[in-house]
């Protein structure tokens, strides 16, 4: 009864943080738009612009609401904001929750394999290595996960594109699917094989971070009381690493994995312009460009929440491996 | 049962960064412990206990000098043979409670530590509820981890996890320490019914009055050497029967006795 009380009030103050956090980063995000010196009218007519005169710029402005003051404006977006509306993107003439949807369907498959791979990759890569110190093949996955650690993402993203698409051909160079096929003829074996190579970018990035730190947990463990103890009970390394090892590295790989979803996000903008995948990392370039308020507020927004949901996991999954956080369920026995 | 002669141990150490040097941590030590018995190795912080209860199970570091030799029943312990008999033949409690994985139940644990013996799954599990069962942990200890443990209950889940491989040679590194009073004689009690069963128990400890109440023989430790070997009831009225001038400072500094610390030795005595 009091548990449910209890649970009640932290997910209350949780939901008010989170509505907090969307504010501000909506109205940081808003008041970056605000400053940037791309003019909307000008992004949405494009080459067009020489061909308007200014009355009908003045129209289009005012039709859009451009003429209000800022705060006005946001106030306006706040407002249709609380009845669910999103607004409307001009980049896209559709709405915004649309444009959103769309994208992040395209976006989740490639992020979330990427994700997911760099997650159990960079975890038994870390293991393995962490399990002996110095070892060949320690030496060989630290050297690795150095490497791919300090590489950035669109350079070795255009290498892929070069050896695997443009030497090789075995890859697709860009996009979701084939040019010129209606979304919903693509097969679905096409969809994966225009996927292979930003997954395997992203992935190949993604996990040098993750095999980093769990090695060093790992290394730590090796090193402390717990496995002494373990080898003085007649255990293997292996058996040590299997047993002690991967309750304990799990808790950095699964901190680490939940919290980069942020830049994961960040990642895949500059892949999904290299590979011209029409993802949400792409419609929020275009949105930056061209001014679209709307749709990079929606997009904030949305991946804050993303975000947010990421941490909140990482809390609660923390409580499950480790036994400390736990609160304790039953009366600390006191008396043997 | 395990006999140890002019065991020399040195680690090495950096008084620069590039250079390396080596520290004498024991020196030409000699003693046996027998089949049967409690055999009490004390010492002052820093006399080396430790490292020797590790020399013998082979968890020096690599780059441990070792020097000596060990048998273990009259055949030569060299470190392939440690590694193939612990867990087995010798067992270790360990000092720190430090040594139970927080991340795991008590009852895994020693689990593990019996199939890490050798035993098959099933074999494993009844040897490890039979070792929980006999050390009195009952059901919320078994699933419990070791943070929600009681000092006494940790050590007695320590003791159960080396008694589980029915070891002949159990050394426990200081056992005792931070207990109160009912649970140290719990402790010492479990130790000698382990010799009552044949096995040989080294007690590892800094406390001299509470190693006597169950050891049949002790060894003095001081700074890596071994001071004396005695029978335990050498240690009796002024220390008389005692050859070593150490021994007998240690003996009469405790407060049953004369608690009478002798300048000499005032720095160690007040340690031991």
């Amino acid at each position: 009864m009091a548990l449910d009380v209890r649970l009640a009030l932290a997910t209350l103050r949780r939901l008010l943080r989170l509505g907090l956090i969307l504010l501000c980063v909506a109205s940081v995000s808003f008041g970056l738009m605000m400053a940037s010196p791309v003019d909307p009218v000008d992004a949405y007519l494009g080459p067009l612009v020489a061909q308007v005169s200014p009355e009908q710029r003045e129209l289009i402005a005012s039709r859009w609401g451009f003429d209000d003051p800022a705060p006005v404006q946001f106030g306006r977006w706040l407002q249709q904001l609380a009845s669910g509306n999103l607004g409307v993107s001009h980049v896209y003439n559709q709405p915004v929750g649309e444009v959103i949807s769309q994208r992040f369907t395209r976006s989740i498959a490639l992020l979330g394999s990427a994700w997911l791979l760099s997650l159990l990759l960079g975890f038994t890569l870390g293991v393995v290595a962490g399990a002996k110190e110095r070892s060949a093949l320690d030496k060989l996955i630290s050297a690795y996960a150095y490497l791919t650690a300090s590489t950035p993402t669109f350079w070795l993203a255009l290498l892929g594109v070069l050896l695997f698409s443009v030497y090789l051909g075995w890859a697709p160079a860009c996009c979701a699917g084939p040019v010129g096929v209606p979304s919903q003829d693509i097969h679905l074996a096409t969809r994966l094989h225009h996927l292979v190579l930003p997954v395997a970018t992203l992935t190949l990035l993604g996990t040098a971070s993750i095999t980093l730190h769990t090695r060093a947990r790992m290394v730590a463990l090796m090193r402390s009381d717990i496995a002494r103890h373990a080898f003085a009970q007649g255990a293997r390394r292996a058996d040590i690493a299997w047993r002690h090892g991967v309750r304990h590295a799990s808790l950095p790989a699964l901190t680490l994995a939940l919290a980069s979803l942020g830049e994961l996000f960040g990642g895949s903008i500059l892949i999904e312009q290299v590979f011209a995948y029409p993802g949400l990392g792409q419609a929020t370039v275009e949105a930056g460009l061209r001014s679209d308020v709307p749709l990079l507020l929606g997009i904030a927004l949305f991946t804050t929440l993303f975000v947010s949901i990421g941490n909140t996991l990482a809390d609660s999954l923390y409580h499950m491996v480790d036994p400390r956080m736990r609160r304790p369920s039953k009366p600390r026995q006191t008396t043997p | 049962m395990l006999r140890i002669e002019q065991l020399s141990l040195a680690l090495p150490y950096y008084p620069r960064f590039w250079r390396r040097r080596f520290a004498t941590h024991l020196d030409q030590l000699s003693f046996s412990v027998t089949a049967g018995s409690v055999h009490a190795v004390v010492g002052a912080s820093g006399a080396g206990k430790s490292l020797l209860a590790h020399a013998i199970m082979g968890l020096l570091p690599k780059d441990a000098q070792l020097s000596g030799s060990c048998f273990f029943k009259q055949t030569l312990l060299d470190e392939p043979r440690k590694r193939a008999l612990r867990g087995r033949e010798l067992a270790l409690i360990p000092q720190s409670l430090s040594a139970l994985d927080p991340l795991a139940r008590s009852q895994h644990q020693v689990n593990w530590a019996a199939r890490r013996a050798g035993l098959p799954p099933s074999p494993a599990r009844q040897a490890a509820s039979q070792a929980l069962a006999h050390y009195q942990l009952d059901e919320r200890a078994r699933r419990a981890y070791p943070h929600e443990l009681s000092g006494g209950m940790a050590r007695r889940v320590l003791t159960a996890m080396a008694h589980v491989a029915q070891a002949s040679l159990v050394i426990a590194d200081e056992p005792t320490i931070g207990l109160d009073p009912a649970q140290r004689s719990r402790v010492l009690d479990a130790l000698a019914a382990l010799a009552l069963q044949g096995k040989a128990v080294m007690l590892i400890t800094h406390d001299l009055r509470h190693a006597l109440s169950i050891a049949d023989r002790v060894t003095v430790m001081r700074e890596g050497r071994c001071v004396e070997s005695a029978d335990a009831s050498a240690f009796q009225g002024t220390g008389q029967m005692l050859e070593s001038a150490y021994a007998r400072a240690l003996w009469q500094a405790l407060p049953d006795n004369a608690f009478n610390v002798d300048t000499e030795y005032a720095e160690e005595s007040r340690f031991a």
